[in-house]
């Protein structure tokens, strides 16, 4: 670089001395605060690499002087989340479920919670209103197969329906239709005296010979008046609420097949504490008696 | 606007100058060297060597930057700015101290954005979250107050009251204790590194380290209670974003106020943008007469003034200038008005015994009209003007009806969406609301909640059982959620024979009864 830089004759501006076809370049350098603004921020990265994670190797990776680490904040926090809930969540083991009902403090806890394990664990079933659906019921009414109770809840959540564990709840409702028992025309007298137990509209002399049938095969579980009985699981038929739908041809399919749905026994998949508050929680929907 | 066609005449390889002000070209000269031959413009008036930064002839499309060094303008203006600056530097710095008793459960600090309880204290009003509609007004207030300001008077925000004016402006002054004025400071820059130089350079940033140390720690008081934070820097204790936010405020005052000044305005704030839609030919600006001016030229003693203008071309407005331009340039984005031109000018004219007021507030219009006396006018009231002033008083209103309207108590209501509603086992229908009582009174209060429009209905709230209207305690300054459901019989059901009826929630004050209401909606099954 002996020699003086060129001087366009034209602009007065000193050129790059690259030329294209004739036409020079002008040197026309980026402005001083911006290069400055780079050298200062490729300073500050060495800093970064000194003090944060940076560099992979083979096996590992540099840790960096603060050994800041991403997945250890997670934890952290997680783990103060959980020293902090463990007050109540010592509480909520030690009290008796119904008397939590009466603590504003750990009902608004064991609410919170419960809301979260039930998005968890039972909405894939009962949906995330707890609003249910044809064979899973709705958990917000007050109408209940195995009781209503927050004891019961707790119970049921516990050893689940027909699950796969020693105590867990299970009516057993005879296939009237599938295996024979009934005739059709038997079964549909019965769904006629069936829909006049709830009010509903329906033909007197049809209900007039189920209601016989009914005496007969029915009332050994749903009750002589049909109220059912929350100790075998056998629905209320005189209400509005009807888990596989209240119009005929629901009612005598549900004669026919007998249904039976199923819900996992969550004893060995949560601790107390959570179906404590998951039955403090749907207990807590509205429908809690 | 002048520096619109900075491009142009980058390009332009004559360096051509036109219009009014021109000069010949005087590329590389800069201040007044000492020693460079001075010119007397008139008896004891020596021009100064100096040149505007954006002169025609220097502009480009790159531009290094030139160091200004504004000397000191004495008169009515710099007086002014001076009143000015001690006043609004004063609220800055010592409202967060001022204490405004609200009783034990609040802070009393007059003015305080308490972040961590989400609002806002000022003096006797206090601005929740949800409230914060009134700092939009006030934003609103701003804003429209900033247009109709610069629609009367021009750039009088950036000129006498913006932060970075003022900062700025004190900066120069310190800059000026330890260095001197301008002559002093331009030698000073001459003179290669050694004790002196280290020493009054040292001085001046260190001062203005310790100004921007003082901004930034005031900026952080304003969000914490000012004599505990203040001892918790002393003793270290101080959350470390309150130390964070001490470092950034005081590093950008620093930078800003003290390095890089004319640079804010000039290249960084959209103001000066902005401002060109909201002037017109009525607006006060300040404005070299022309007309009066021109030709300009030295003056000597006896000499007549008769076939010349006032200017006798001493480049004091230059030279007093904290952007250094030559308001003889005319209107500029540059500029921003900050009127110690005025002050220059017309000590000038005193001297050399022409009227004041060569350089001055005027218009556009009278610009134009020139000497022709008949036609001169300052139109304050305009369609412009009127309708800032008219929005700026709607804003007003609006916002005093609401503080007015503003309540010591809130409900609101929101009902389920998940599901609507339920269906009971008797054949009625239940809704479920979380309805959240705010009480924004300062102690704690018990609230009755109750509903009305809806025969029939029946409310329970969950932990509040056989209770049919509830009594709900809401502690101080606290917002309570209650699960609420209200359930209607089969027979009010059917005979209702709609989806949806209205119902308005009622939350009763029981010492005072003050009354708060929200309207909301329960649905039942289409039939």
């Amino acid at each position: 670089m002996a020699d003086k830089p060129e001087i366009d004759e034209v602009t007065g501006i000193e050129t790059t001395g690259h030329e294209w076809d004739g036409i020079k370049e002008l040197n026309k350098p980026l402005p001083r605060w911006w290069v400055w603004t780079l050298y200062a921020t490729i300073i500050w990265s060495i800093g970064y690499w000194i003090v944060y994670p940076a560099w992979p190797l083979a096996t590992d990776y540099t840790k960096g002087l603060l050994g800041y680490s991403q997945r250890q904040a997670v934890a952290d926090s997680l783990r103060q989340a959980r020293a902090a809930q463990a007050k109540f969540v010592k509480a909520i083991a030690e009290t008796d479920i119904a008397a939590i009902r009466s603590k504003p403090e750990l009902l608004r806890f064991a609410v919170a919670g419960g809301r979260a394990a039930f998005g968890d664990n039972c909405a894939p079933c009962h949906g995330s209103g707890a609003q249910g659906a044809k064979g899973y019921p709705n958990l917000n009414d007050d109408e209940w197969l195995w009781g209503g109770t927050i004891e019961q809840i707790y119970e049921t959540i516990r050893v689940g329906i027909r699950a796969d564990h020693d105590d867990t709840r299970s009516n057993d409702m005879p296939k009237f239709g599938v295996d024979e028992l009934l005739t059709p025309e038997q079964i549909s007298d019965v769904a006629e005296y069936v829909l006049s137990l709830s009010g509903k509209a329906a033909d007197a002399a049809a209900a007039k010979r189920g209601k016989a049938i009914f005496a007969e095969q029915c009332t050994a579980c749903h009750g002589e008046d049909g109220k059912g009985n929350q100790e075998l699981g056998a629905p209320n038929l005189t209400d509005a609420i009807w888990l596989y739908g209240g119009d005929k041809a629901s009612i005598v399919e549900s004669i026919r097949t007998g249904r039976g749905g199923v819900m996992p026994s969550w004893e060995k998949r949560l601790s107390p504490v959570v179906m404590k508050q998951l039955a403090v929680y749907v207990h807590a929907l509205g429908g809690g008696k | 606007m002048t520096s619109s066609d900075a491009g142009a005449s980058a390009l332009d390889p004559e360096g051509r100058t036109e219009g009014r002000g021109s000069r010949p070209p005087a590329p590389g000269r800069d201040g007044g060297a000492p020693g460079s031959p001075r010119r007397e413009v008139a008896p004891g008036i020596v021009q100064h060597d100096v040149e505007a930064i954006n002169a025609r002839e220097r502009r480009a499309l790159y531009v290094g930057r030139k160091k200004i060094h504004p000397k000191r303008a004495r008169g009515t203006f710099r007086t002014l700015k001076w009143i000015i600056m001690a006043v609004t530097l004063g609220i800055y710095y010592a409202l967060p101290w001022l204490r405004w008793d609200r009783g034990p459960h609040l802070p009393d600090q007059a003015f305080l954005i308490d972040f961590a309880n989400q609002r806002l204290l000022i003096f006797g009003i206090e601005i929740w979250a949800q409230e914060f509609y009134f700092v939009t007004g006030i934003l609103l207030l701003a804003a429209l107050g900033l247009f109709l300001v610069t629609s009367i008077a021009g750039r009088v925000w950036c000129g006498y009251t913006c932060p970075q004016t003022v900062w700025t402006d004190l900066m120069i002054a310190v800059e000026r204790f330890w260095q001197g004025d301008r002559n002093a400071r331009l030698r000073l820059d001459k003179k290669p590194w050694g004790f002196e130089k280290i020493w009054k350079k040292g001085a001046t940033h260190l001062t203005w380290l310790a100004i921007a140390v003082a901004t930034g720690g005031a900026f952080v008081f304003y969000f914490r209670d000012a004599p505990i934070l203040m001892g918790e820097f002393l003793d270290g204790t101080a959350p470390t974003i309150a130390w964070v936010f001490l470092g950034v405020f005081s590093f950008t005052t620093y930078m800003l106020g003290g390095i890089a000044r004319e640079q804010v305005c000039i290249y960084m704030c959209p103001w000066p943008r902005i401002q060109g839609a909201m002037l017109d030919r009525d607006s006060l600006l300040i404005t070299y007469r022309e007309w009066r001016g021109e030709p300009r030229g030295p003056h000597k003693k006896g000499e007549t003034w008769e076939g010349r203008g006032d200017c006798i071309d001493c480049k004091q407005c230059v030279v007093v200038c904290p952007m250094g331009i030559d308001i003889r340039d005319g209107p500029q984005l540059e500029c921003i008005q900050c009127a110690l031109c005025i002050d220059a000018c017309n000590e000038i004219m005193e001297r050399v015994g022409r009227p004041r007021g060569l350089i001055a507030y005027d218009t556009y219009h009278n610009v134009d009209a020139g000497e022709d006396v008949s036609q001169r006018r300052v139109r304050l009231i305009r369609p412009r003007t009127l309708l800032y002033a008219g929005a700026m008083a709607l804003v007003a209103v609006l916002m005093l009806i609401g503080l007015a309207a503003r309540t010591t108590l809130e409900v609101n209501v929101l009902r389920d969406r998940n599901p609507l509603f339920v269906r009971l086992s008797d054949g009625g229908i239940r809704n479920g609301y979380t309805v959240k009582i705010l009480n924004k009174r300062h102690d704690t209060r018990s609230f009755r909640l109750s509903i009305t429009g809806l025969d029939g209905a029946r409310l329970a709230a969950l932990g509040y059982e056989g209770q049919a209207e509830p009594r709900i305690p809401v502690v101080t300054d606290d917002l309570r959620a209650v699960r609420v459901f209200v359930s209607l019989p089969a027979d009010r059901v059917r005979a209702l024979g709609r989806d949806v009826v209205p119902l308005r929630f009622v939350v009763t004050d029981l010492v005072d009864g003050t009354r708060a209401m929200r309207e909301t909606t329960f649905r039942m099954p289409k039939r």
